[in-house]
């Protein structure tokens, strides 16, 4: 338990180092730590197969960093300010509703079971049942493939519009046509 | 990019190409599955993409026909679950329409091996359209 809080620690740090360091790639490895932390967090959990995903994705995306900050610019150019007038509603609001949250969240926490503690009805089924039902050893690939399939089709969906909405908004083809509009 | 990163790059592509094609093929024994090894594929390409970069047309070209691969990765998904209805049960109907096979097996978990398949092509060629998409060729460092 109390390595899990010690790389939750590292995460918090590395989350605000994400945001307060000038120096870019400084930021994107803070953020690197971030969610290797997280895969180390799966592997201590005991979910592998979280875990590898994790890495992998994120190593992609800290070398998807890497490459651009390398190509571009190094320094965060983001206008420092203090504490401007009209922010101050926002904030205060922002605030007030954190607190709720937080005191909420508390009491639903206590009504928890504790850490650890197996209680989920539907996945101990799931675990007994699932090479029996789908003669799959691995009984996360069971799960996400077979009783939840609705939920992996979701998932490709999800993906499948983050790509068409990237590749929309970010194609070549339509930023030629407009460069040359533009031109002409 | 520098000689040293083109030949270990040329060096572990095809490795993380095969680990890639291992982790997809062996979802349903060992940990990992369709995204793992999808984004393990697509790491290879872009890997071979930032090394040795590209011109603009193979990229152009690299560009559609991952984005077609992509959606051709959904289309045999959505088919795997769809063929429950040929059968007569429901959408993602396992068992009684392709078998379990005999577990621990490579052929074995019915509709699981097949699926795994089909999301790591789409994951592997979303990602790598993405890439593309996001300006791969900006990303290309003379030495």
């Amino acid at each position: 338990m109390i390595e899990l809080y010690v790389l939750l620690a590292a995460m918090l740090a590395a989350a605000v180092a994400a945001i307060e360091i000038k120096d870019l790639l400084a930021a994107a490895v803070a953020l690197g730590i971030v969610g290797f932390s997280i895969s180390i967090m799966f592997i201590l959990l005991q979910a592998p197969d979280l875990a590898i995903v994790q890495i992998v994705v994120e190593t992609l995306t800290v070398v998807f960093f890497a490459a651009v900050i390398l190509r571009t610019t190094n320094s965060d150019t983001t206008l420092a300010g203090g504490l401007k007038r009209e922010l101050v509603l926002p904030a205060v609001i922002y605030v007030t509703f954190g607190i709720v949250f937080l005191i909420l969240m508390g009491r639903v926490m206590a009504e928890l079971p504790r850490f650890g503690s197996p209680t989920m009805l539907v996945a101990r089924e799931y675990i007994a049942l699932g090479l029996e039902r789908t003669g799959a050893a691995n009984v996360v690939a069971a799960i996400i493939l077979d009783f939840r399939g609705y939920d992996t089709l979701g998932e490709g969906t999800v993906l499948f519009t983050a790509v068409v909405g990237v590749l929309t908004i970010m194609r070549r083809a339509g930023r030629k046509e407009r460069n040359r509009e533009a031109r002409s | 990019m520098s000689l040293i990163v083109q030949v270990i790059a040329r060096l572990l592509a095809g490795m993380l190409f095969l680990f890639g094609t291992y982790v997809v093929l062996h979802g349903h024994l060992t940990p990992g599955g369709g995204f793992a090894g999808g984004v393990l594929i697509a790491a290879a390409f872009i890997l071979m993409s930032l090394a040795f970069g590209s011109v603009e047309q193979t990229e152009r070209n690299s560009y559609t026909l991952s984005s077609v691969v992509e959606s051709l990765g959904g289309v045999l998904f959505v088919s795997l679950a769809l063929a429950g209805y040929l059968a007569g049960v429901f959408f993602f109907q396992n068992a009684s329409v392709y078998g379990t096979g005999t577990p621990l097996k490579l052929i074995s978990g019915g509709i699981i091996l097949p699926a795994n398949i089909a999301i790591g092509i789409k994951v592997g060629a979303g990602l790598f359209a993405m890439f593309l998409a996001l300006g791969a060729s900006r990303f290309v460092m003379k030495d």
